[in-house]
């Protein structure tokens, strides 16, 4: 190929030269240039080397559906591999590399990977697996692995950076009542007369120009029209979108549009995303989408200077490149010739195949006229060159039957094996094309979606036709927006437009000589390939995609999809439409994952909750953790303390005399209502309805199905007034259940449910010397006497500032406790108080690790324990199920399978040798059984200071009963290995909980 | 991406609501036999068609619907209020 710039013409911007760098080389290109355009221009023909055998490979298209020039662009960070080189503006600065090369794509070493070209045929990835002659030393996975490494390694695609990505990417939501999906000459009329209508009208164009087929064009006419349409939408109010992808089309007149931003900027400003995932919905679609030209299976067909005629067109029209001298324009179908007129009128030496016999008189007076050479009947049989093409042998014949002809030298050979409209948007709301046997494609069927095709979408091959049939969808648009029927609809032209009709012609090849024809280059999937797929029984089109990896990846189906099919069909002797077409899934092309994550991502990945002590708490030394979407304090270490050293200092501390932690994350729900008791008494498993004001109790909820779904305390305010603590882990959980109950089974309950989970901050105080720092820190100190504040009664009162508060003498940590609530904004105030006073009797802060050893060592569970499998009895509190009422799960708790005696219960457990640790998610396994699922398994451990060696909660079939004073092994083979333990009752400290209730 | 027309707030993308169950079961009373319980849990038609469902308006309103939606083409034919009372009130008052 010896392509070149043309002196004058075309879009381009000679007033802006641009510098970019091609494989480290400094190249020069125009504003208005494609990467593509720009190295062809620099005489760049071998951008890429292919997936399998390295084989080189150059520009194959001007659009989106290139399988050739796949490059890398940018560096470092914003390395992004797999970019179209015909879809990349060039910029000062651009970076841009062949890849799957090396050290580059013009002298690639992996291309002796063509030799060994039988290994990597259909399904070679899981023939290899299986080991294949001569490779049956290969079979097993072993070895597998070994060469699977070399043959990812040979067989590959660009890299992606792995370094985070810098770039910011937005998200955003529009509306409007008609989307316009490509700015073509249909695009263009559509939008207008849909605008003119009176519509809110959204045009988007995947291209940085808007015009689709017009900017291929070299007729002022053409540009006269493009530019009063553009005027005309802008006067509209339409809102042109360039850039912009609609990627998807969605349920409820959702699409997907992502928009690339600065993708053409060298300097982007840094407030501007790169780029944005908008999702948009619209009352009414209309598809005018365009159609991608085919190739045709012949040999070689993949080498560097072969292209599609259109493409060949749009860059000298509209790049004002030349991509060839001696070029050959092999076609079945009308729409080549213009391509071979405009290519000899800048002045190259132009032969045209037609593999149809007879032509109009017409065509053939023009070609006359203007030069061009033409053989009708004949094809091209064979590409030959090394490093581009060189020569064609020709193939002549009629109807299919090709016998090898003479041949031809060229330096370019552009083919056109027909049109495929693009329905693939279509295809996402599951409507299956059909197939028109006059134009040989698929097209959309009669269809119930508010969706119009447009254009040559729907296989309109004419400009002035496919305008017209713009124009009629945006009428009917209007029509279907405003509800004022179809009356004034003018009837849209139908499909087709070509004189002379299309010949089919997929595959070129005659007896007796051996060729690779391309059908998908982008994954080197060959004709052969797909026989191959058929006689090893992969005859639907679904198997034979996957098997041979036909039309994945970036291709999405645009190239060799038709071809695939027709292959196919021969082999099966049946017609294409029997055989079926793929469905084409979103996104039409790729998205990149940052445009998906958004703004998403990092410490915005998930929203984080604060307590309103937060602050307090880092101030006084916290090192804070992770409770699902809340921060809380983890351990509040002391001048060189490790967190093992915190937390058993702080353990001891709060068993001796007093430790106070933020309970804050608590869910709080204020259950309030004449019904109030009722309600409670039917949620809770335990009774409640005795419950007398004034007092508090621990209370369990199951879900329907006997499962434990969490456990709290409610407090009974006044008589119609309690306030309901549930776990961190579920409190949106059970706030969403109570209100399903209330609303939807319990209508009749008069009660309301409230979250006041923010409402309310709160601080555990636990430890012998707990009800002293209240008697500091309260308005009056008699309120929190033995006697006025028992064990599980509750207090409303004031603090010595003031402060109103609520507190209930629980226990979480098996120590004389009290959790205590104020109005959030009071936290702060309320920990003052209560820390000065913990301090005057030594006491301490402590966080979750404590938290975590105290209710270990008392075992009390927690989420880890109640785990969405466990039954109340199943962890050890069956007993305070009531016998006396029904409530929610009393009836299916009681399923015999529920109620086995060897289900996996709740146990303590130590070490045998009280010096080893284990860790939590061990496997239990009776001694002389080490495997498998074993019979139960531990849900948290901890350093007991009390007991002074390590201790754990966890589950075994059987319980206590079945094991204790036997040996089991805490198994963790992967970790730490496995360690003998005793299984002990769960209540390792303080069993008679004489120590709360003090 | 369905959007639900809340009876209490006006139309709504689906990523306010969350999606509960089968709208159309009737608990059975607490102290019903395990049986019943055991149908009303655990026995689900899976309906090619319109179906009703509950969903809760969870970033909205908070209040349970009833939905009817077709779930082959996502279509929604109606929404209630799951509360009968409520739901009474706001269609006499349409
Ligand atoms: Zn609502």
């Amino acid at each position: 190929m010896s392509a070149s710039r043309l002196p004058a013409g075309g879009r381009i911007d000679r007033d802006q030269p641009i510098e970019f760098h091609w494989d480290n080389r400094k190249l020069k290109g125009f504003k208005g240039d494609t990467l593509a355009s720009a190295l062809m221009a620099n005489g760049e023909s071998i951008l890429g080397r292919s997936f399998k055998y390295h084989r080189p490979r150059g520009i194959m298209s001007a659009g989106v559906e290139e399988s050739g020039a796949i490059v890398t662009v940018g560096r470092g960070n914003r390395r992004d591999p797999n970019v179209k080189a015909t879809t990349q503006e060039i910029f000062n600065g651009l970076q841009a590399k062949g890849q799957n090369a090396w050290p580059n794509v013009r002298t690639d070493l992996g291309s002796v990977n063509g030799l060994f070209s039988r290994f990597f045929s259909a399904g070679f990835y899981y023939k290899t697996f299986m080991g294949i002659p001569p490779m049956e030393w290969g079979k097993g996975t072993g070895i597998w692995m070994q060469y699977e490494k070399l043959i990812r390694k040979a067989a590959g695609m660009g890299v992606a950076s792995r370094e985070p990505d810098p770039d910011i990417y937005d998200h955003g939501h529009m509306f409007c009542d008609v989307l316009v999906v490509g700015s073509g000459p249909a695009g263009l009329a559509a939008a207008v007369a849909a605008a003119e209508g009176g519509l809110d009208v959204v045009l988007v164009e995947q291209d940085f120009e808007i015009g689709g087929d017009y900017l291929n064009q070299s007729s002022t006419e053409a540009e006269r029209k493009r530019s009063s349409q553009i005027s005309a939408l802008k006067k509209l109010g339409a809102r042109v979108m360039t850039r912009t992808t609609a990627f998807g089309l969605y349920d409820y007149g959702v699409a997907g549009l992502l928009e690339r931003v600065t993708d053409h900027v060298a300097v982007p400003a840094v407030e501007i995303p790169r780029q944005r995932f908008l999702t948009l919905r619209t009352k009414h679609t209309i598809l005018a989408t365009g159609a991608l030209e085919r190739s045709v299976a012949f040999g070689n067909n993949d080498l560097p200077g072969i292209m599609t005629a259109a493409a060949a067109n749009s860059y000298v029209n509209r790049f004002a490149v030349q991509a060839g001298q001696r070029i050959i324009v092999a076609t079945n179908n009308d729409s080549a010739y213009s391509p071979a007129l405009n290519l000899a009128r800048t002045g190259a030496d132009v032969t045209v195949l037609d593999s149809r016999t007879s032509l109009p008189d017409n065509i053939l007076g023009l070609l006359d006229t203007k030069g061009v050479s033409h053989r009708a009947g004949t094809t091209a049989l064979n590409a030959v060159g090394k490093k581009g093409i060189a020569s064609l042998e020709l193939a002549s014949g009629d109807d299919g039957q090709w016998a090898a002809g003479d041949s031809l030298t060229c330096d370019l050979l552009l083919v056109s094996g027909g049109w495929s409209p693009v329905v693939n948007l279509l295809s996402h709301r599951g409507v299956k094309p059909v197939w028109d046997k006059d134009n040989l494609c698929f097209v959309a069927p009669i269809f119930d979606e508010p969706i119009q095709m447009a254009g040559s979408a729907n296989a309109i091959w004419g400009t002035s036709d496919c305008e017209a049939s713009g124009n009629a969808a945006g009428v009917a648009a209007v029509a279907a927006v405003k509800g004022t029927g179809m009356n004034n609809v003018t009837s849209a032209p139908g499909a087709g437009g070509w004189e002379t009709p299309i010949a089919p012609l997929y595959e070129v090849r005659v007896d007796n000589k051996k060729t690779k024809c391309f059908i998908d280059p982008q994954h080197d999937v060959t004709a052969d390939d797909v026989r191959l797929a058929h006689q090893e029984g992969f005859v639907s089109v679904e198997h034979l995609k996957r098997y041979t990896t036909l039309g994945m990846a970036t291709d999405q189906g645009k190239m060799g999809n038709i071809i695939g099919l027709a292959l196919m069909a021969e082999a099966m002797g049946r017609e294409i439409p029997e055989v079926g077409t793929t469905t084409f899934r979103p996104p039409y092309t790729p998205i990149s994952l940052g445009a998906l994550t958004g703004r998403g991502k990092g410490a915005h990945f998930k929203p984080l909750r604060r307590t309103p002590m937060h602050d307090w708490n880092l101030a006084a030394g916290a090192t804070m953790t992770d409770a699902g979407l809340w921060q809380r304090p983890w351990y509040f270490a002391r001048q060189g303390e490790t967190i093992t050293e915190a937390y058993i200092r702080e353990t001891i501390t709060t068993r001796e005399t007093v430790g106070l932690v933020d309970v804050t994350s608590l869910g709080k729900i204020a259950i309030q209502g004449p019904d109030a008791t009722e309600f409670i008494n039917s949620v809770y498993s335990n009774a409640f309805a005795k419950l007398p004001i004034g007092k508090a109790r621990y209370g369990i909820m199951l879900r329907d199905d006997g499962i434990v779904m969490d456990d709290g305390t409610s407090w009974r305010l006044s008589e119609t007034d309690y306030f309901m603590t549930t776990t961190t882990a579920h409190a949106a959980k059970v706030m969403v259940f109570l209100e399903e109950l209330l609303q939807t089974r319990w209508p009749h309950l008069q009660v309301h449910v409230t979250s006041v989970s923010e409402q309310w901050a709160g601080s555990a105080v636990a430890g012998p010397k707990s009800r002293a720092v209240l008697e500091a820190c309260v308005a009056d100190p008699a309120s929190v006497a033995n006697e006025a504040l028992p064990f599980m009664g509750v207090i409303e009162t004031s603090l010595s500032n003031g402060v109103p508060c609520r507190i209930a003498r629980i226990s979480f940590s098996g120590e004389m406790a009290y959790e205590m609530y104020v109005p959030s904004d009071y936290s702060e105030s309320m920990m003052d108080l209560l820390w000065s006073a913990a301090q005057s009797f030594d006491g301490c802060l402590y966080g979750t690790e404590t938290l975590g050893a105290l209710r270990i060592e008392k075992g009390h569970v927690t989420g880890v324990e109640l785990d969405g499998r466990a039954t109340i009895d199943d962890a050890g509190l069956g007993k305070m199920a009531s016998d006396q009422k029904s409530y929610i799960g009393s009836a299916l708790r009681s399923r015999p399978d529920l109620l086995r005696t060897d289900r996996p219960q709740l146990v303590g457990i130590f070490p045998k040798d009280k010096t080893e640790k284990f860790k939590a998610g061990s496997v239990l396994c009776s001694e002389n059984k080490v495997e498998g699922h074993g019979d139960g398994w531990i849900t948290a451990v901890t350093h007991s200071p009390t007991l002074g060696h390590w201790i754990g909660l966890g589950y075994i079939n059987g319980g206590y009963d079945q094991w204790s004073g036997q040996t089991v092994v805490a198994a963790d083979p992967v970790r730490t290995g496995n360690t003998n333990v005793e299984i002990v009752s769960p209540h390792m400290v303080d069993p008679s909980g004489e120590r709360m209730r003090g | 991406m369905i959007r639900i027309n809340c009876p209490y707030c006006g139309e709504r993308d689906h990523s306010e609501f969350s999606y509960g169950g089968d709208g159309s079961i009737t608990y059975p009373a607490l102290d019903a036999s395990a049986e019943e319980w055991l149908e009303a849990v655990f026995q689900r038609e899976n309906i090619r068609g319109v179906q009703t469902e509950t969903w809760h308006h969870v970033s909205g309103c908070r209040q349970w619907l009833l939905v009817e939606r077709d779930t082959m083409t996502h279509e929604i034919h109606s929404v209630h209020a799951a509360h009968e009372g409520i739901a009474k009130v706001l269609e006499a008052g349409k």
